[in-house]
């Protein structure tokens, strides 16, 4: 069973702007796939109905074999961890593990568990030892670091990151595409740093003006697009 | 990276860290309480209070040279009523206002440079200050910093491409448009926040977080800080 399965999803803003033109996508369990396009095409308006943030238009959003509704909420967004692109909005809670608690606590984990749990994610992201400290004195390396701590003491199946390399310097990248190649789960990956794609993803999808253009092996895509600053 | 020299300090380890924030809130509030109803010319008291405040400040391991500088910012805002009540003939009172005031911002000080303020934030949730308002200040808190980097990269941007002519006027106006700018971009960030805040299952209200048990150190603490005020005030 995919973890995620969309068909003709459509996106219409309130401005009437159509983001999304009929989408089907589909994501196999530990599977890592890129999506990349240009900026407005529609990247990110797809990956937040995947959790439920947006309602699509028309079509269908299916996580782990539950359509995405309002009695689902809950449950897909535990399945389906969601990295934004900008973590000083991720990280809101005065401390960081506090912050990494936040959605555990949600998901009515008892305070022990919660802890155990938001530990063991720091852990997993090296950052075990920012537990107390407040999310603004942290570099942007940690931040983001924080952020996925975050979405991984939900324990989800689905790991979903908007433009995940943004603000990070070289090693920052290096470091967080080696922890991302030790997590199992299956990941989606919204992005424009090619070499980024290339070593994690095994597939690309091509967003343009709100549907899902092309899609088959990373390079392939790269090559037809013309998608890479040489 | 910032470094907010406060958060610095209340993350230091002293005996007066380790204490419940609780009890550091209990505390400064008698001690405010009994510095603002003190008779202006008592002057015993006022000389225990600073006797106090030092001894703590000093266990706190605090630098108390940078600690008097920082309470010492509240005297220009208290100076005009001082001047004020000794041109009207009220002495005592106006020494009265400003030693009341210094004290206070000195209690102040100390209180947020020993307790990191996640923890004071809670102490007052525990004491039934309002949840909204401790999430208020608490966010507030969180993202001063943000915004307050933000209007410095506006700031610089608007630095670099500042002419010689009508250099006021062209300032005022560059700072009209980064305010209007930053509001926008605050009420766009809130919106995000919101929306990572839901994307990992929020449904309108926190999770609580339980507070530590007090201890008798925290207890003997209590005492030892507002006994002597209280004595030399009422006694």
């Amino acid at each position: 069973m995919s973890v995620i399965e969309v068909k003709g999803l459509t996106h219409r803003y309130e401005d009437g702007t159509e983001a999304l033109r009929g989408v089907d996508f589909t994501l196999e369990p530990g599977e890592c796939v890129a999506a990349l396009g240009a900026n407005g095409s529609g990247k990110t308006t797809f990956v937040l109905h995947l959790n439920g943030l947006l309602t699509p238009a028309a079509g269908t959003v299916r996580v782990c074999g539950m359509d995405v509704n309002k009695a689902n909420l809950a449950r897909i967004r535990q399945r389906v961890g969601l990295v934004f692109q900008d973590s000083d909005e991720q990280l809101f809670m005065p401390t960081v593990i506090e912050d990494v608690m936040f959605g555990p606590l949600n998901q009515g984990v008892a305070a022990a568990d919660a802890e155990a749990r938001a530990r063991k994610a720091l852990e997993q992201t090296g950052i075990a030892k920012l537990a107390g400290r407040a999310p603004y004195h942290l570099s942007s390396g940690e931040k983001r670091r924080a952020a996925l701590a975050g979405i991984l003491a939900m324990d989800p199946e689905v790991l979903v990151l908007d433009e995940p390399t943004t603000f990070l310097d070289p090693p920052g990248q290096r470091d967080l595409r080696d922890l991302l190649m030790t997590l199992p789960q299956a990941k989606l990956i919204v992005t424009h740093d090619i070499p980024f794609a290339r070593t994690l993803a095994s597939r690309a999808v091509f967003f343009a003006e709100g549907r899902i253009s092309a899609e088959g092996p990373v390079e392939e895509i790269v090559r037809r697009f013309n998608w890479e600053f040489r | 990276m910032h470094h907010v020299l406060l958060e610095r300090w209340s993350r230091a380890i002293s005996p007066v860290h380790q204490r419940d924030a609780r009890i550091k809130l209990l505390a400064a509030l008698i001690f405010l309480i009994v510095v603002a109803t003190t008779p202006p010319l008592a002057w015993r008291c006022f000389v225990t209070y600073a006797a106090v405040l030092i001894a703590a400040t000093l266990i706190a391991r605090l630098p108390i040279a940078a600690v008097l500088s920082r309470a010492a910012l509240v005297v220009p805002f208290c100076i005009v009523f001082g001047i004020t009540t000794w041109v009207l003939g009220d002495h005592a009172r106006a020494l009265g206002l400003l030693e009341k005031a210094f004290l206070s911002a000195w209690t102040a000080l100390w209180l947020a440079a020993t307790t990191p303020l996640p923890r004071l934030l809670k102490a007052a949730e525990w004491y039934g200050v309002p949840r909204l308002l401790i999430l208020v200040i608490q966010f507030l808190y969180r993202y001063l910093f943000v915004l307050s980097e933000q209007a410095q990269h506006m700031r610089h941007a608007a630095a670099c491409r500042a002419g010689s002519q009508g250099a006021a006027r062209s300032l005022f106006r560059a700072a009209a448009g980064a305010l209007a700018v930053l509001f926008a971009r605050s009420y766009q960030r809130a919106d995000g926040i919101y929306r990572a805040m839901q994307s990992r299952g929020f449904t309108g209200s926190f999770p609580a977080v339980a507070l530590g048990r007090l201890t008798v150190a925290d207890a003997a603490f209590l005492l030892l800080a507002v006994v002597p005020v209280i004595a030399v005030r009422f006694l």
